[in-house]
């Protein structure tokens, strides 16, 4: 397996001390990794889910609106900062790898490095809890 | 291809009766080619003998500045080349989002840092920004990469044939790390490193040194052997000797590291005039 570009490999330190959850993506879209906070929402450990495509962790999570439609996969924000390259924010419904269904807000940028590189992408998100 | 050391110390020329044998001048390594071609890793303080020891006729020089930290861009404007008209002299450095790696340079090539400014070297310039795709110079082919440094620092693999040399004079992969050295995916530095013949890599300080300065982008000597290991290069030499280091204290955890770890490649660490010859 090659070795990440060092500024997911500087992405993934920082999330790992970070108590926000975040979730990071390469350029074709894989999940790379997830830290310990957004195991918490997600449901499942890192270790246990491993690297997942983009086609996996869209649907994965059942993601939905606030009158339970699903909400497709372009909709999503990492998807839309992967595929336009721009900040994209959403509050949506997801159901957890536990089975729990929890509301989440989601941020999600373009991860753009030197020489306009294009790395991946990353999500930030919160469980709103009301 | 030959190695030599004109430059080991890091952060600061540090000359002295107690650096004399690892040698007080910061990073400059010279490979020259089994076809004449001259590779400079580096411009610091250990340039200027080397400027001083190169033929008159010489054509061409190319310099790979892996970032411009002062310490490895002070022995610049002392280069005889530069000043020699007709020589051609390649600057290649890493990129930045807003200056071009000229106007950088020219931060310190300029009043009052330095009283001769850039444009008045009478050598033939010519700046190349990295990292770009793989760069061919003569028989050498060269990959560079982004490694963990603060500011955008490059770390260079230069092959030639099946051999390889892989410079990272300031890195420090450890870094964020609870346990280092862990999966290879998620070390920086390591396509680079990985199976090189010579491995020149950053050995600044003492285990605990580190601990004290983690984030200042350097590797402790420890650290760098057991990235040596993880690479599994066939020859290894620290570099970026911290200033404070004397030769004795450099022997000593030399000796010490050595004992602990048992590497299962050679060791040799550079010293200022040092040639290893890599075989190509």
């Amino acid at each position: 397996m090659s070795q990440q570009e060092i500024e997911v490999i500087l992405a993934r330190h920082l999330a790992e001390y970070l108590a926000m959850p975040i979730f990071i993506v390469n350029p074709d879209g894989d999940l790379i990794f997830y830290n310990e906070p957004a195991e918490a929402i997600l449901g499942s450990r890192y270790n246990e889910t491993g690297m997942m495509p983009a086609s996996e962790w869209s649907t994965v999570f059942h993601p939905m609106d606030h009158e339970g439609n699903p909400i497709p996969p372009q909709e999503l924000p990492l998807v839309i900062a992967l595929t336009q390259h721009c900040p994209a924010h959403k509050i949506f419904w997801i159901r957890g790898l536990d089975g729990t269904m929890r509301e989440i807000e989601v941020t999600a940028f373009p991860l753009i490095g030197q020489a306009e590189r294009f790395l991946g992408g990353i999500a930030i998100f919160w469980e709103i809890t009301k | 291809m030959k190695v030599t050391f004109w430059g080991t110390r890091g952060s600061l020329a540090s000359p002295s009766p107690e650096t004399v044998r690892y040698g007080g001048n910061t990073s400059c390594v010279s490979v020259e080619g089994s076809e004449g071609t001259l590779i400079v890793l580096d411009a610091g303080t250990g340039l200027r003998n080397l400027g001083q020891s190169l033929r008159a006729d010489l054509k061409r020089v190319h310099i790979l500045l892996t970032h411009l930290h002062m310490d490895h861009i002070q022995g610049l404007p002392f280069f005889a080349p530069l000043r020699r008209p007709g020589v051609e002299v390649h600057l290649w450095g890493p990129a930045s989002t807003t200056m071009s790696l000229n106007a950088r340079l020219q931060k310190y090539l300029s009043p009052p840092l330095f009283p001769v400014s850039v444009r008045e070297l009478s050598a033939d310039l010519h700046f190349h920004e990295l990292p770009a795709q793989l760069i061919e110079i003569g028989e050498f082919s060269i990959n560079a990469q982004l490694i963990i440094h603060p500011n955008p620092t490059i770390g260079y693999r230069i092959q030639c044939a099946d051999t390889a040399l892989t410079y990272m004079p300031d890195h420090e992969p450890a870094l964020g790390e609870r346990t280092f050295p862990r999966e290879k995916e998620w070390t920086s530095g390591y396509a680079l490193a990985e199976g090189a013949d010579l491995l020149i890599h950053d050995a600044q300080f003492t285990e605990e040194e580190y601990q004290n300065r983690v984030g200042f982008g350097h590797s402790s000597i420890r650290q760098a052997f057991q990235f040596a290991e993880l690479t599994r290069v066939k020859h290894f030499a620290p570099f970026h000797y911290d200033p404070t280091h004397t030769d004795d204290e450099l022997d000593f955890v030399f000796a010490e590291t050595m004992a602990e770890l048992q590497p299962s490649y050679g060791v040799t660490p550079s010293r200022e005039g040092l040639s290893l010859e890599v075989v190509c």
